[in-house]
């Protein structure tokens, strides 16, 4: 797949995230979409593993800042044990939230905090609850957009730092933000990040860029949660298999020395 | 062949047992003294690779059906499922997903290998035409599994290639109707693409049967196209094709399990991780790699020809370019199989193998694109361009070919060919088919 195509799909994706009308004025408006900057993450390569400080602080800004509107449905709670959180840190973060359960004896629903075994709280009930309340874009769910994008990572990082003020001349619709990452350049999200938009509990500068690095640590966890274990186990798999070719090679070697062919 | 009927093979259970039914014995006979020419290239290798991934597909798949639900509501979540809760669900999904690619792939280097060396030509004929009705039930097998995430190029791939039927003439409406279950691509169709696509690789597994009857009473093909004149031309099955087969395997499964561990997304469409959304369109929709050839030929008939409309004629050529390789043993007149003692076919060869890769390459970009910066040449051009020739190839080219090539001399015989000198007695059974 060309670098062209890969653009291209990147800019379908992020189209869904805006109002379809907003989005084909702004194409005609704002020209071409910038390339996300090539950036080198913990998480990439083979040999690539979590950052799991990052990834941890990653959450704290997903907690603070990003779930006010997007949802992380596919993530449970108990999963954050992965990240390195004791059972009572997950049981205190769970119980932050709540979700509607029952129906009791009586027939009834109620509320009850989140436990470790229940699914990320969506911040809505519903699309169109999502819907309008962010003037009429639907916030998408963060569980996959690190896969959901081509060069998932590096668009993400280069989205949340790339807000700018719009070139002159180019008009941003109300109740739209410009960024040269994002397809057709105006976005339905405000600005999330700012500096010092959170208060790092290790000590950690929370400047735009390390907060922004640390959600797609993060968001790379959500996206693949079975990374390690895959690579883990794909080096055992590929070596055995590299030596069994090589083993059965030189044995139909050894079996074919004498026939001519 | 020469070696035994009914062999006594074994020990006293499997002797009662054989008496009764030949399992045994047809096994020894079939896969143990069968005889094979002895100048097989790697290229013989898929055949067994080929057997190899359609169990691997069918078992993971039926480790995943177990946990799937066919349901639009529910069927993407519980994909995510099986890749985060199900234990090594995301390297069932994984084998699966990365499986129908190197499918494919294997699938693809055995045809272009059939045409190369001439095994669809006589007395193979039905052999291949197996073989390509092995490779339609995989296509359909592949589309409708790709469906089942019910992500967004899921379901937006089902509804352009469903839409596809409605351009049939009068029945096109009903048949529409009938695939979706309903007047959209929705519940009903997801149910029934689960149900059909468990079905169909049972199916592919009995045509596999029949393939592999009707190449035993052939015998393969080799890369000279010279049939074995006698047992100096030939070895057992086994041991050495089946280890020279076990080493090929273990090299391609070795190939499959780096992206399966280390590049598992490589061949899959970012957008499918989606969640379907049936009211928005992604901008730019694409089947997966392997239909893309078939999907630029699709798109190249943009115009209409005399009374067939634009987007009929579209379809016919798609699947026109599947249904020309059942005639394909009645197209290539050559008496000579080889492509080694064919000069001209030779290059026509590579030449059309060069025009698939196009196609595909075609079928990937959208149709306006220009394909270099500043010269008025689009994508669609070269559609054009590339549709033509694989038609031409087939039904013009090759019947023409046949008549004006003048072919190399053929060696009488596989050992004659191998030791680089005359082999007595071989000549002497030579029949008309070497002799052109």
């Amino acid at each position: 797949m060309g670098i062209v195509s890969k653009l291209r799909r990147t800019a379908a994706v992020a189209g869904f995230a805006a109002v379809a009308a907003m989005v084909s004025t702004a194409a005609l408006a704002a020209g071409d979409t910038k390339h996300p900057e090539e950036r080198d993450w913990h998480f990439s390569g083979i040999f690539g593993t979590v950052d799991v400080h990052s990834a941890q602080r990653g959450l704290q800004v997903y907690l603070e800042v990003c779930s006010g509107c997007h949802a992380l449905k596919q993530v449970a709670y108990r999963n954050l044990s992965a990240l390195g959180f004791t059972e009572g840190e997950i049981k205190a973060i769970a119980a932050d939230f709540e979700v509607t359960a029952g129906p009791d004896s009586e027939g009834e629903m109620f509320q009850r905090p989140a436990i470790q075994s229940d699914n990320f709280v969506s911040p809505f009930p519903n699309e169109e609850a999502a819907k309008a309340a962010n003037n009429g874009a639907n916030p998408p769910d963060l569980s996959l957009q690190v896969k959901v994008h081509p060069d998932g990572a590096n668009y993400i990082h280069a989205l949340l730092t790339g807000y700018a003020d719009a070139p002159d001349g180019v008009e941003v619709p109300d109740g739209a933000s410009y960024n040269p990452f994002f397809r057709g350049g105006f976005i339905a999200m405000p600005q999330p990040l700012f500096e010092d938009g959170v208060e790092y509990s290790d000590g950690t500068a929370a400047t735009v860029d390390q907060m922004a690095t640390d959600v797609v640590n993060f968001l790379q966890w959500t996206a693949e949660p079975e990374m390690q274990q895959r690579k883990k186990m794909g080096f055992k798999v590929v070596i055995f298999m590299i030596i069994l070719s090589a083993l059965l090679y030189a044995g139909k070697r050894k079996l074919w020395a004498n026939i001519d062919h | 062949m020469s070696a035994g009927n009914q062999t006594p093979v074994g020990n006293g259970l499997v002797k009662w047992i054989d008496s009764r039914l030949p399992v045994f014995s047809y096994l020894q006979k079939e896969y143990a003294e069968f005889q094979s020419p002895k100048n097989f290239n790697w290229f013989w290798n898929f055949g067994a690779i080929l057997t190899f991934m359609l169990v691997l597909m069918m078992i993971t798949g039926i480790f995943l059906a177990m946990q799937y639900q066919p349901n639009t509501e529910l069927a993407f979540d519980s994909v995510e499922r099986i890749m985060r809760d199900v234990n090594f669900g995301w390297l069932l999904r994984y084998m699966h997903a990365n499986g129908g690619t190197f499918f494919f792939i294997a699938v693809y280097i055995h045809m272009f290998r059939g045409m190369y060396y001439g095994s669809y030509k006589n007395p193979r004929e039905l052999l291949w035409i197996l073989g390509v009705i092995i490779l339609v039930l995989m296509m359909a097998t592949a589309f409708m599994g790709y469906v089942l995430p019910w992500g967004q190029m899921s379901f937006w791939g089902a509804t352009v290639i469903t839409n596809l039927f409605s351009a049939i003439p009068l029945v096109g409406d009903s048949i529409v109707t009938l695939l979706w279950g309903g007047f959209s691509v929705d519940n009903a169709t997801l149910n029934r693409f689960f149900a059909l696509h468990y079905l169909l690789p049972f199916l592919i597994f009995g045509v596999v049967i029949l393939h592999v009857i009707s190449l035993h009473v052939s015998g393969s093909n080799n890369p000279l196209g010279v049939d074995p004149k006698g047992p100096q031309d030939t070895v057992s099955f086994h041991p050495y094709y089946t280890m020279k087969d076990s080493a090929g395997l273990a090299i391609f499964v070795t190939i499959f399990a780096f992206f399966v561990f280390f590049a598992p997304n490589f061949f899959g469409e970012p957008e499918n991780y989606l969640a379907a959304q049936p009211l928005t369109t992604p901008a730019h929709i694409v089947p997966e790699w392997y239909f893309l050839p078939f999907f630029a030929i699709l798109r190249s008939i943009n115009f209409d020809i005399w009374f067939i409309e634009a987007k009929l004629g579209g379809v016919i050529a798609m699947f026109g370019a599947i249904l020309v390789l059942f005639v394909l043993p009645w197209l290539d007149k050559s008496p000579v199989r080889s492509a080694k003692f064919r000069p001209v076919y030779k290059w026509f060869f590579w030449i059309f193998l060069l025009d698939c890769l196009l196609l595909g390459w075609v079928g990937g970009r959208a149709p306006d694109d220009l394909v270099f910066e500043g010269l008025a040449l689009k994508v669609i051009h070269l559609g054009y361009l590339s549709t033509f020739w694989y038609f031409f190839h087939f039904i013009i080219l090759l019947p023409l070919l046949g008549v004006f090539e003048r072919p190399k001399p053929v060696p009488k015989s596989i050992s004659e060919s191998v030791l680089g000198g005359g082999n007595a007695g071989a000549s002497a059974t030579a029949k008309p088919m070497e002799k052109a």
